[in-house]
């Protein structure tokens, strides 16, 4: 018993000096967004903002009451340190004036706390009057689509948006819950899937300050892959973004981005004459590669611009039309490229395991190469 | 009384041992030791599977364990905590100390306490046999609909989690009622109400809870069962179903649990720390109704749990300001805790380290809980590492801190034997230090981002540095309740010596010699105050002597039975058939032996002869 006694004596100031350096450097580095990119303590729009003084008001009164009310225990343990031999203290049962006044303190800081509390939520609930732009976003196990009424663009986990400008979204899901979080622009919200009586669509909003590529990912679990349901947001300038919506709509045929009435209905929506059409390939490769796309079964569950299922929109799988221009792979697991969409086509249950996506059939070395050119080709 | 003549008769019952006895016991005590060692190994078990899980997340995208085994761990770690771990641990002390602190000699229904440890053991050991299939438990310990559909978890998993939540329920309620009407009918003469201790209160109030939570997941998992096995559709939206309703009844029954687990943690600290500080509870009637208040309350924030579903304005408001308005009689306790050290003595004994180290950690996870009860700020935190922060420090930093201390605390009663006290302030000091590198990070990591049951997480997010640290202050956790073994290991090699009052203590257990014999007290005493034992000593003079050790001669207990746990294997089998509902025999066959098993052990039970 002496050696723990001996040991516990040296122990005590090194852990008390352990924890204070841990208290310190959990004050002074939480906010540091370089070495955090997907921290929410560094808010990039109207909304995030809106939350994040909301937090900041609860955190100044938590870390009061935090130092108060510890500072007041340590006190007491220390003042009041006793020995075995000591007498007796005063006999004290409580008393009632304390009692009213610890009851009225919090009472006090908790109004402090609630006002804001519930301006704000008043403020985040309300969908925008005049949004600029209006996306649907819609949670697949693993990744996410993204539909833009009226722009005739369909997209997966790479949401592209303008600075400045009101962003309403419309969030489902097609299968289990999911929960759209984008920490430093939109902070999150569960999507649901919908049925006959259950048609819970959910809103979110938020007008970016700045232009830049924001990481983001699913936050409510959705089963084996949940860890690897990524998602970014690219905020663009308006031309940037115009440029974008341009290069996108390239061949699209549909009318209204393929949203028809009800989300998730399996009925090819109207083509619109007035979007341009895709110019056919040329290059060899590519049209093999197209032919493969084809032939393969591809098409039983993804859309592409140029074949004659470029308007489906309840597919399995993530719409590849203009895939090339996407930056990720796999919901933002991978780097999309040519070495990484090889590897997914060659073996996609071994980049992901249990992810939706199954072979039709094994793909030669040859075919591979072409369809990654081929969906490399559409940018 | 007239001790020479009780000396002289036959002695009450030999004393037993062995395995039968125990299998046939109906003593609380035994039952609580069966409870507590029971509780401990599943804790154990819950304690390795998070150091997997530390392991896996110690590194970016680590490959030690798979997404599908990962997503079973943490199934399974949280279910095992609460259900498995902490919620047993204290019925421990429930079984141990509710009849002995209102001087009883059991329990109301002594054989229907048996029945709840068996149906618990049963259904614990069920549902960690779904490891020996590869199919333990995966869709979280809040199996949020349509994942647990049979379309989204076709497997086995989600039969062995709610048929195995099914089980332990049945042993919950019925432990429940017995408490129940053991502390409304079985206290000692002049024992109010209101002179209770306030571990018998906190247990009180937390069997008011229980038998009003459960019956409510109760229903939710009959409901699940017929989504997955007779082809109803109360939770999936394809069959006109509500995934949100799954998750309103979940939380009616998922928050109240919650102080299901703290209430008997906060009971147990107001018995240690006047005994340690040499000064009454501060507040006792302020400390009463306080947790009554927040019990009251538990019922009315449950949707604070789904801020992130999208309610609407006026919802968020409502359970955001309920859920706010509980830290007002949570900082009552608190202060309470502090006023009744103020101006005492205090005594650096282990259970007084842990019952403060409690108090500092329980601070930290009340505020945290009231930086989330605001829904847009909660629109960041919930689902993230801040939320599995938080809930650490109240149910570890809270929960699993109280009991420890009541296990130091009360260890001399329950065996005879004291815990070392250098070895206990060493295990103190390596869960104090460890607990807090474990879970303070996570704090940081969730405000910076990081979701949730997640598997791994890529590099360059800046997880790396905070996990590793979390993943070697968890195996500092680990270490400390090495020495607590080890501490227990060495105090049992030496013979049971502890004397009846090593603490000094204010209540009726001390009374009576430690180990207590089977019927408690040779004469049930009267109670004149909330401390009947600091008026003994008071009226002694100072110092009492050693109780008298009493044969028991001319007390009648009640005799072993075995047929609690027919009843027992009973009920388990019933739920265990509904595992067989897609096999080719006759499966509702086995539901009917069940049925018959279990009608047997009761009705043999009802008639048993009273001995």
């Amino acid at each position: 018993m002496a050696l723990s006694t001996s040991l516990l004596r040296r122990l005590r100031p090194l852990a008390v000096g352990a924890l204070t350096l841990t208290l310190l450097v959990l004050v002074g580095c939480t906010t540091n967004e370089a070495t955090y990119p997907q921290t929410t303590l560094a808010p990039k729009s109207d909304f995030t903002t809106l939350i994040d003084d909301l937090f900041q008001t609860t955190f100044f009164w938590a870390v009061i009451v935090f130092v108060l009310v510890e500072g007041a225990l340590l006190f007491a343990i220390w003042k009041f340190r006793g020995q075995p031999g000591d007498a007796e203290p005063k006999q004290v049962h409580g008393n009632v004036t304390l009692e009213i006044i610890w009851t009225a303190i919090p009472v006090f800081i908790l109004v402090l706390i609630a006002v804001p509390t519930v301006q704000t939520i008043f403020r985040t609930s309300a969908t925008p009057d005049n949004p600029e732009l209006e996306v649907e976003v819609i949670g697949h196990q693993w990744w996410w689509e993204y539909r833009y009424p009226g722009l005739g663009v369909v997209t997966a986990n790479e949401l592209h948006v303008p600075v400045g400008k009101t962003i309403s979204l419309r969030m489902w899901s097609s299968d289990v819950l999911h929960s759209w979080w984008s920490p430093q622009l939109a902070a999150k919200r569960d999507v649901f899937p919908l049925g006959p009586r259950f048609q819970k669509i959910n809103p979110l909003w938020f007008r970016a300050d700045t232009t830049g590529d924001f990481s983001g990912q699913c936050a409510e679990f959705c089963g084996l892959q949940h860890a690897r349901m990524g998602l970014r947001v690219i905020v663009q300038t308006e031309a940037e973004f115009d440029a974008w919506v341009a290069q996108q709509r390239l061949g699209s045929p549909l009318v209204n981005g393929g949203i028809v009435a009800a989300p998730d209905t399996t009925e090819v929506p109207p083509t619109d004459p007035a979007i341009p059409g895709l110019p056919a390939p040329d290059d060899p490769v590519v049209v093999a590669g197209q032919q493969v796309f084809q032939a393969a079964g591809c098409m039983a569950c993804h859309a592409m611009v140029g074949t004659p299922l470029a308007g489906q929109v309840a597919l399995i799988g993530p719409n590849l039309s203009h895939f090339g221009s996407r930056r990720w792979l796999g919901a933002n697991m991978y780097e999309n490229t040519d070495e990484n969409l090889a590897a997914w086509l060659r073996d996609p249950q071994g980049m992901k395991a249990g992810s939706r996506m199954v072979l039709p059939r094994e793909l030669t070395e040859d075919e591979i190469r072409t369809l990654v050119a081929y969906l490399r080709a559409y940018q | 009384m007239a001790p020479s003549v009780l000396e002289h008769a036959p002695a009450h019952g030999a004393e037993k041992t062995g395995l039968w006895s125990w299998i046939t016991t109906v003593d609380h005590k035994r039952i609580g030791i069966l409870y507590g060692a029971t509780a401990f190994f599943f804790f154990l078990l819950g304690g390795l599977e998070a150091l997997i899980i530390r392991l896996q997340l110690a590194t970016p995208n680590a490959q030690l364990v798979s997404p599908e085994f990962y997503n079973q761990l943490f199934t399974m770690h949280g279910t095992t905590m609460i259900f498995l771990g902490v919620m047993p641990l204290s019925a421990m002390f429930f079984n141990f100390f509710i009849p002995l602190q209102i001087g009883a000699r059991d329990v109301a229904f002594p054989r229907l306490n048996a029945f709840s440890y068996w149906v618990f053991l049963l259904g614990g050991i069920f549902m960690n046999l779904s490891f020996l299939f590869s199919a333990a438990p995966n869709a979280g310990w809040f199996g949020y609909a349509p994942l647990t559909s049979t379309q989204f978890s076709p497997g086995l998993n989600t039969d062995f989690w709610f048929i195995g939540l099914q089980i332990l329920g049945v042993a919950s309620i019925a432990a429940a009622v017995n408490f129940f009407v053991t502390i409304v009918n079985m206290r000692a003469p002049g024992m109010t109400m209101l002179r209770m201790p306030m571990f018998v209160w906190m247990s009180f109030i937390t069997q008011i809870l229980l038998l009003l939570a459960f019956p409510v997941i109760a229903v939710a998992l009959f409901y699940l069962m017929f989504d997955r096995h007779f082809g109803s559709s109360f939770f999936s939206p394809g069959g006109g179903g509500d995934p949100v309703l799954w998750q309103h009844l979940f939380w009616i029954f998922g928050h109240p649990e919650v102080y299901i687990l703290i209430l008997p943690a906060f009971g147990i600290i107001s018995e240690i720390l006047p005994v340690f500080a040499r000064k009454p509870l501060f507040g006792y009637t302020a400390m009463v109704f306080s947790g009554a208040f927040i019990a009251f309350l538990g019922f009315g924030v449950w949707s604070h749990h789904m801020f992130a579903t999208g309610m609407g304005p006026y919802a968020d408001t409502f359970f955001s300001l309920t859920t706010m308005l509980i830290a007002i009689p949570t900082g009552v306790k608190i202060f309470n805790w502090i006023g009744t050290i103020w101006g005492g003595s205090i005594q650096f004994k282990t259970p007084m380290y842990f019952a403060l180290g409690f108090i500092a950690m329980f601070i930290i996870g009340g505020l945290s809980g009231v930086m989330h009860a605001s829904p847009p700020a909660d629109l960041q935190q919930t689902d993230t590492y801040f939320i599995v922060a938080h809930f650490h420090y109240v149910l570890f930093g809270g929960s699993i801190f109280a009991l420890t201390a009541g296990a130091y605390y009360w260890w001399p009663k329950m065996f005879g034997r004291m815990l070392g006290e250098g070895l206990g302030k060493l295990h103190f000091w390596m869960m104090f230090l460890g607990f807090n590198l474990t879970f303070a990070p996570m704090h940081i990591l969730g405000l910076n981002g990081m979701p949730r049951r997640v598997y791994t997480y890529p590099e360059g997010l800046g997880f790396e540095l905070w996990n590793m640290v979390q993943t070697v202050g968890s195996f500092l956790v680990a270490a400390a309740f090495l020495v607590f073994m080890y501490n227990i290991w060495k105090a049992h090699r030496g013979p049971a010596t502890a004397p009846a009052d090593p603490w000094h203590g204010a209540t009726l257990e001390w009374a009576i010699p430690s180990p207590p014999p089977e019927f408690n007290f040779a004469e049930i005493p009267t109670v004149h105050s909330a401390e009947p034992q600091w008026d003994a000593r008071r009226a002694a003079g100072g110092q009492l002597p050693e109780p008298a050790h009493h044969s028991g001669a001319g007390i009648h207990m009640p005799n072993p039975s075995w047929r609690p746990l027919v009843a027992a294997i009973g009920v388990t089998i019933v739920w265990v058939s509904v595992l067989f509902t897609a096999a080719a025999w006759p499966w509702w066959m086995l539901t009917l032996g069940g049925v018959a098993i279990m009608l047997y052990g009761i009705f043999s039970w009802a008639f048993e002869p009273a001995g």
